[in-house]
């Protein structure tokens, strides 16, 4: 009974760190899915998000959930202008070259960001917004818990997933966006303005990620300006496994991903735990190379 | 004998650089830190020459080259370290088995990944990138020689300007026949589109697993040599970034160009470490705010290459 509460204990703890990397996964796959990009400066749009918020919180002492739509308007601000400046002039180039460009501005907000002036390279302690508790259960022996920090990560990515499956399948923005992916020159022919839509792929996704990266640092709290690299290669990766440019598959990447690293660490070693996720990212993409759920069809 | 009458202009040109830089080495006219880099530039172009023979020529997008860089260098550090065979006469065996085992590990892998296209390939070669980290970083639980996440220290320093140039060209000699053979050929055919070779006869699933060997092949080589170099390894060479870094290297020179990567190789490698140089103590943290500006800007001025002004 012991070792099935720890487990249980660890996949939650898993389902926690699962929750954050869906919230990064799902900007990833609808980037993928638009521009067929590989946007390895969402990452650093997360880490943007983390200290966003850590500003907010300890400068400003702003209630949580001003936080919250604060740091999501600032990073879908980076989003915007980072698609506005950086990728938008190579919509026509080929696409290994946009792929340098995001990987130019990914170095580019790392190091930017750690000079001394602007937000350090130090480890910096982010602020608790509310005191930590947790809930205990013990249903028919077998014991359990959850803190209010992993009930408020669940419940605040559980509803960001509901808003996008609205956004996306039932207005009419969304229905472009679905149609840019499946095709984009017949969906300009449509009368689908490109741009916009691109850009509002975009700004959704950074703001999801801005999410995720005030939700890490209150989960986590120790943030620095690299902490973006691998949970953003990370996501991408979860995004692959769930099969790239569908929604839900991201988010099922994302968890099993979440779970696999900390069950790894939990049990065998953490140094392992990195190995792990690409043993499982090399096995999905040898059986099933579009994904768990993907289908051909069915992008974004 | 035709391998060297054939490059005979190509031979003489690298004769000369030699001869120069042979004479600026002997008379102390640049410092220990420029010969140093100077030897590096070769080793970076043997190993982004490989990613272009893979990436470039056969159209097989990697992303995890710097991985098969680490296998030359630790493989060949290892064996010269065990073995105690730390000396000028062994050093090619070793340099070669660097390569070799580069190569044994593309082929294993290869098999079932070369499989995938494009950006599953990518993200397939990444991965194994990162497997690879892990490993090394884990290494010191297999032998403590290898050091794993402290770093593989005290290894005997064999790569002088002689055998860094000297393989160097002698690969790229060697690459440059490669690409004008029938196999050559083929790789490009397959770049252009895969599924037309396969219709006009050409075992495409063997002639990407011959261009993904090769290439790691002189990753390995040159991993081995910048082992013996910089006589300290660290897990953290070999990661994702380095990996980027030949990508740069290859798609500023052009893909699908030699002469293009070692023009690419040597104005990355100088750029990178002359800021170094040029830029004052107190503001030479702004390099990297700097390179990735340039290579921003790079992309938008020359989307294929700095060598190409537009397509074909």
């Amino acid at each position: 009974m012991e070792q099935a509460s720890y487990i249980a204990a660890q996949v939650i703890n898993g389902l926690q760190l699962g929750a954050v990397y869906a919230l990064i996964a799902l900007g990833y796959t609808m980037v993928y899915g638009i521009l067929r990009l590989i946007n390895f400066a969402h990452g650093d749009i997360f880490m943007l998000g983390a200290f966003v918020a850590y500003f907010l919180i300890s400068r400003f002492g702003m209630p949580l959930y001003l936080v919250f739509f604060a740091t999501m308007a600032v990073t879908a601000l980076s989003g915007y202008l980072m698609e506005k400046i950086a990728y938008k002039p190579l919509r026509n180039a080929p696409r290994i070259s946009l792929l340098i460009t995001a990987v130019g501005v990914s170095l580019f907000l790392e190091y930017f960001c750690s000079l001394r002036s602007i937000f350090t390279p130090d480890y910096i302690g982010f602020p608790r917004p509310f005191e930590m508790e947790t809930y205990n259960f013990s249903p028919g022996g077998f014991e359990f818990s959850f803190t209010n920090v992993q009930a408020l990560i669940f419940a605040i990515t559980f509803s960001a997933l509901v808003l996008l499956y609205l956004l996306v399948y039932r207005t009419k923005q969304g229905r472009a966006m679905r149609a840019v992916s499946y095709d984009q020159e017949t969906a300009a022919l449509m009368g689908i303005n490109i741009d916009n839509t691109v850009s509002l792929t975009f700004m959704v996704g950074a703001a999801l990620a801005g999410m995720g990266g005030v939700l890490y640092g209150i989960a986590y709290p120790q943030i620095n300006v690299f902490m973006g690299i691998m949970p953003g290669i990370k996501s991408f990766i979860a995004a692959v496994l769930g099969g790239i440019g569908i929604i839900h598959g991201a988010v099922i990447g994302g968890l099993i991903v979440g779970v696999s690293e900390v069950i790894v660490s939990a049990f065998l070693s953490s140094t392992y735990r990195d190995g792990v996720i690409f043993v499982i990212l090399l096995i999905v993409l040898l059986v099933k190379p579009s994904g768990i759920f993907g289908k051909r069809s069915d992008k974004v | 004998m035709r391998f060297f009458l054939e490059s005979k202009k190509l031979m003489l040109l690298a004769l000369g650089i030699y001869v120069i830089l042979r004479l600026s080495f002997s008379f102390d006219i640049v410092s220990e830190y420029i010969e140093q880099i100077t030897i590096y530039v070769f080793i970076v172009i043997l190993a982004a020459t490989g990613l272009n023979v893979i990436y470039g020529y056969t159209g097989q997008f990697s992303l995890g080259h710097a991985a098969f860089y680490g296998i030359g260098a630790y493989t060949s550090a290892y064996l010269a370290k065990t073995s105690g065979l730390e000396n000028f006469l062994f050093f090619p065996a070793m340099i070669l088995a660097g390569g070799l085992m580069a190569a044994l590990v593309a082929y294993i892998i290869g098999i079932p990944i070369l499989r995938l296209r494009d950006d599953f390939l990518g993200i397939a070669t990444l991965g194994f990138g990162i497997l690879v980290r892990v490993f090394l970083d884990n290494s010191d639980r297999i032998s403590e020689t290898l050091g794993g996440s402290r770093g593989f220290t005290g290894i005997a320093r064999l790569t002088n300007l002689e055998i860094a140039f000297f393989v160097t060209v002698f690969l790229l000699l060697v690459t440059r026949n490669f690409i004008s053979s029938r196999y050559g050929l083929f790789w490009r055919c397959i770049k252009e589109d895969e599924t037309a070779s396969a219709s006009i006869g050409i075992d495409t699933a063997r002639m990407k697993l011959m261009a993904f060997v090769y290439g790691c092949f002189l990753a390995g080589v040159a991993g081995a040599l910048y082992a013996h170099l910089y006589t300290f390894l660290h897990p953290s060479n070999f990661d994702f970034l380095r990996s980027i870094d030949f990508l740069i290297i290859v798609i500023l020179g052009g893909m699908g160009n030699i002469a293009g990567t070692i023009y690419a190789g040597l104005l990355w490698v100088g750029f990178i470490e002359g800021l170094r140089i040029v830029l004052p103590a107190n503001i030479v943290d702004l390099r990297w705010v700097f390179i990735p500006l340039l290579l921003i800007v790079l992309m938008m001025w020359r989307p294929y290459g700095l060598m190409t002004k537009k397509k074909g």
